[in-house]
C-alpha cells in the first residue's frame, strides 16, 4: 500500500502521460513567450501527437496491459481506436491553422485544448471502470465546450458553446445517475465486477435502470437519436475546423467507450441492452436520412449525416458479436476519414475572404475547380455508401454482422434509410456538376486541399487497403472477446 | 467526556442561532457573516466526531471559497434585500409546512437506515481500524495518492481545462489600460521624474 510504484503502475498509460505533459509544456510555452507563438505551438502539438502515436504502437507488446489497479486497460481495441483519435485530432489541428488565422482566432490555447481533449478521449477509450470513464469523458467534453465557443465575439459560436455545455451537463448528469445506480446494484464500478452482477436473464430492475441511463448519456456523446438535438446547432455555430474536429475524433472515442462498456461491463446481458441499441440505431438512421433532406446549410447537412452514420455504426454494436465490433471499428475508421475530407471541402469554401456555407454556393464547382469538385463528389458518394467507394464497405461490414446475428429487420431498415439518405448526397453532387456556376472560390491553403484530396483518394482506393484495415479491425475486435 | 459534551452543546447552539440569524438579519452582509459562523461551528462538530479532514475541508472550501464568493456577490450586486423580504410572514406557515415535511422525511430515512450484510465485502478501500492509530486525513492520503492517483490526476487535468477555458473565453487585453509596474516606479530618479521650469511672473506655464 505504501509503495507508490507497486500500486500505481503507470507504464501502460505512458502515451497519455506524455500527451498531457506535452500539452502543459506547450501551454507554458504559449504563456511565457511574448510574441504570438500560435504557429510554433501548432507545429509542436502535431509533433506531440505523432510521438504519442508512436508510443501507443511501440510501448505495447501486442497483448493486454492494465494500470492503476485495473482502472486503465490497453488492449488491441484501445490501440486501434487511439490511433484513429490521434489521427483525427492531428488533421483537425492542421485544418484549423490557416482558418483560425484568417478569422483572427489564432490563439495558442486552441491546439492546447485540442491536445487535452485528446488526452480525455484516450483515457475514455482505455477506461476499465465507471469512474475512469467519467473522468475521461468530462476532460474531453469540457475542452470541447470551450473550443465550440472559441469565436467568442460571434453570437452563433457562443450560442453553440452554451448549448453544448448545458445539454452536455445534462447528459453527464444522466450518465452519472446511471453509473451510481449500477454501482449501487452491482456493488462495484469495475466493468469486470459489473459483468459478474449482470448476467443474462437475471438483471435486476435497478441495474436495468442504470444501464438505460448510462446508454442515454453515451448516446448523447455520439449524438444518436433521441439525444441528437444539439448536433445541428453546435455544428453550424462552431468555427468550421472545430466542427470538423467534433465530427471526427470525439465520435470515435465515444463509440469506443460505448462498445467497451457494453461488451466488457454488460457482456452477460446482451439481450437486455440490445433492444435499446436497436431502437436508437433505427431512430438515428431514419432521422439522419429524412431530416437532412430539407437542409441548405452544408454544415447542418453534415451534422444530420453524422447522426445517421452513428446509427449505422450502432448496427454493428447491436449485433453484439465479434464481427459486429469489427464492423464498428471499420465503420468509424472510414467515417472519420470521409468526414474530415468533407469538412476540408467546407473549409475550402471561401469567397472574397469570407466563409460561405450554403449548398447553393457549391453550384457549378465542377467548371471552376475540377479537382475539388471531383473530390467532394467522391466523398459525398462514399458517405452515401455507393460501391465501390469506401463508405460502401463500412456499411457492408455492419450489415453483414447484423445479418449473421439474425437481425434482418435492422439490416433491412438500415439499407432503406441509406437509400433515402443517398438523395441528399446526390443532390450535392448534382449542384456541383449540373447547376449554373456561381463565382469562383478563393484559392485554398495547400494543406486543406491536400487533406481533401487524400480523403478523396482514400474513398476511391479503399478497395486496395481493405484487407489490411479488416485485419487490424479484426484483431481489435478479438481483443474485446478474450 | 463532560468537556466534549459541553463543546457539543456550545457548537450546536451557536450553529443553530447563527443559522437563524442568516435568514433573520436585515443586512445581507451580516447574513453572509453569520453563514460563515455557522460553517465554523459545523466544522467544530465534525472535529468532535473525529472527522478532522471534513472539518478542515468545510473551512477551506465553504468559508474560504464559497462564502467569500457570496460576500462578493452580495456586495457587488445592487439588490434590495429588504424589498425581497417583504411579506415573509405571509409565507411563513407554508415554509414551516415544507420544513416539517422535510424533517419527517429525514427522520424516517435515518430511522430506517440499514446496510445490506454483503456490503462489507465490496468496500474497495476499507477504513483502517482504530488500533492502527491512523488519522482519517492520513488514511485518505494513503489511498488518494496510490490506489486513486489516476483519478486524482485526471481531476487535476479537468480543472486545468476549466481554468484555460475561463481565461480563453473571457480575458480581453484592452488597449490603453494603465498598469502598475513596481520596477519602473523604483527605477525613477529625480532626473526622470522632475522637470524644472522657470516660470515668469504673471504668465503661467
Amino acid at each position: 500500500m505504501s509503495n507508490i510504484l507497486a500500486t500505481a503502475d503507470a507504464t501502460a498509460a505512458l502515451p497519455e502521460i506524455f500527451l498531457a505533459v506535452a500539452a502543459m509544456a506547450l501551454l507554458m510555452l504559449g504563456v511565457f513567450t511574448d510574441r504570438n507563438r500560435t504557429d510554433l505551438v501548432n507545429t509542436l502539438s502535431l509533433a506531440a501527437l505523432a510521438v504519442t502515436a508512436a508510443l501507443v504502437i511501440f510501448t505495447s507488446d501486442g497483448g493486454v496491459a492494465r494500470s492503476f489497479s485495473d482502472s486503465f486497460i490497453v488492449d488491441g481495441f484501445a490501440r486501434f481506436m487511439k490511433m484513429l483519435v490521434l489521427f483525427g485530432s492531428a488533421v483537425a489541428i492542421i485544418l484549423s491553422s490557416n482558418f483560425l488565422k484568417t478569422e483572427r482566432l489564432d490563439k495558442f490555447e486552441y491546439p492546447v485544448l485540442v491536445l487535452l481533449a485528446t488526452v480525455g478521449m484516450m483515457t475514455m477509450i482505455s477506461a476499465n471502470d465507471l469512474i475512469a470513464l467519467y473522468m475521461g469523458l468530462e476532460l474531453q467534453s469540457l475542452a470541447l465546450y470551450v473550443v465550440a465557443a472559441f469565436n467568442r465575439d460571434s453570437a452563433r459560436s457562443s450560442e453553440a458553446g452554451l448549448k453544448y455545455f448545458v445539454l452536455g451537463a445534462l447528459s453527464s448528469g444522466m450518465l452519472l445517475y446511471g453509473a451510481s445506480l449500477i454501482y449501487g446494484f452491482s456493488g462495484s464500478v469495475a466493468y469486470a465486477d459489473i459483468a459478474r452482477a449482470a448476467t443474462s436473464g437475471e438483471v435486476g430492475l435497478g441495474l436495468m435502470f442504470g444501464l438505460v441511463f448510462l446508454i442515454a448519456g453515451l448516446a448523447f456523446k455520439i449524438s444518436a437519436v433521441p439525444f441528437h438535438m444539439w448536433t445541428p446547432d453546435v455544428y453550424e455555430g462552431s468555427p468550421t475546423p472545430v466542427t470538423a474536429f467534433f465530427a471526427a475524433a470525439p465520435k470515435v472515442a465515444a463509440m469506443a467507450v460505448f462498445v467497451r462498456v457494453m461488451h466488457d461491463g454488460f457482456a452477460g446481458a446482451v439481450a437486455e441492452w440490445r433492444q435499446v441499441i436497436v431502437f436508437i440505431s433505427i431512430a438515428s438512421m431514419v432521422l439522419g436520412a429524412f431530416a437532412a433532406i430539407g437542409q441548405d446549410n452544408i454544415k447542418r447537412l453534415l451534422a444530420y449525416s453524422s447522426i445517421g452514420h452513428m446509427g449505422y455504426a450502432l448496427v454493428g454494436l447491436a449485433a453484439g458479436t465479434q464481427s459486429g465490433v469489427r464492423g464498428v471499428a471499420i465503420y468509424m475508421a472510414i467515417y472519420m476519414a470521409m468526414t474530415l475530407g468533407a469538412f476540408a471541402c467546407v473549409i475550402y469554401m471561401r469567397r472574397r475572404g469570407t466563409a460561405v456555407e450554403r449548398i447553393s454556393d457549391l453550384a457549378g464547382l465542377a467548371r471552376n475547380d475540377q479537382v475539388m469538385a471531383f473530390v467532394l463528389a467522391m466523398l459525398m458518394l462514399s458517405l452515401a455508401g455507393i460501391p465501390p467507394l469506401a463508405g460502401f464497405f463500412a456499411k457492408y461490414f455492419v450489415f453483414l454482422a447484423a445479418i449473421e446475428a439474425n437481425m434482418y429487420t435492422l439490416a433491412v431498415i438500415g439499407v432503406l434509410a441509406s437509400v433515402v439518405s443517398a438523395f441528399y448526397y446526390l443532390r450535392v453532387v448534382k449542384v456541383i456538376y449540373f447547376d449554373e456556376p456561381a463565382d469562383e472560390f478563393d484559392a485554398a491553403p495547400f494543406e486543406v486541399r491536400l487533406i481533401a484530396v487524400a480523403a478523396g483518394i482514400l474513398a476511391l482506393g479503399m478497395v486496395l487497403v481493405l484487407e489490411q484495415l479488416n485485419i487490424a479491425a479484426n484483431a481489435a475486435a478479438a481483443s474485446l472477446f478474450l | 467526556m463532560a468537556v466534549s459534551a459541553a463543546f457539543f452543546y456550545l457548537f450546536s447552539a451557536i450553529a443553530i442561532a447563527s443559522a437563524v440569524m442568516v435568514i433573520a438579519s436585515r443586512n445581507p452582509v451580516h447574513s453572509v457573516l453569520f453563514l460563515i459562523l455557522t460553517f465554523f461551528n459545523a466544522a467544530g462538530l465534525f472535529l468532535l466526531l473525529g472527522a478532522e479532514f471534513l472539518a478542515m475541508i468545510l473551512v477551506v472550501v465553504y468559508v474560504g471559497a464559497v462564502a467569500v464568493l457570496f460576500l462578493f456577490v452580495v456586495m457587488m450586486l445592487d439588490i434590495d434585500f429588504a424589498e425581497l423580504r417583504e411579506g415573509i410572514l405571509q409565507y411563513a406557515p407554508f415554509g414551516m409546512v415544507v420544513g416539517l415535511i422535510l424533517f419527517t422525511e429525514l427522520a424516517l430515512v435515518v430511522g430506517a437506515w440499514g446496510l445490506a450484510p454483503e456490503i462489507t465485502q465490496v468496500i474497495a478501500a476499507p477504513a483502517p481500524s482504530a488500533a492502527a492509530q491512523v488519522s482519517n486525513t492520513e488514511a485518505l492520503g494513503q489511498i488518494l495518492y496510490t490506489r486513486y492517483i489516476y483519478f486524482f490526476q485526471m481531476a487535476g487535468l479537468v480543472l486545468l481545462v476549466a481554468m484555460i477555458g475561463a481565461i480563453v473565453l473571457t480575458l480581453r487585453h484592452k488597449e490603453g489600460v494603465k498598469r502598475q509596474s513596481i520596477s519602473e516606479q523604483n527605477a525613477r530618479t529625480p532626473a526622470t521624474a522632475v522637470e524644472v521650469r522657470k516660470v515668469k511672473p504673471g504668465q503661467g506655464i
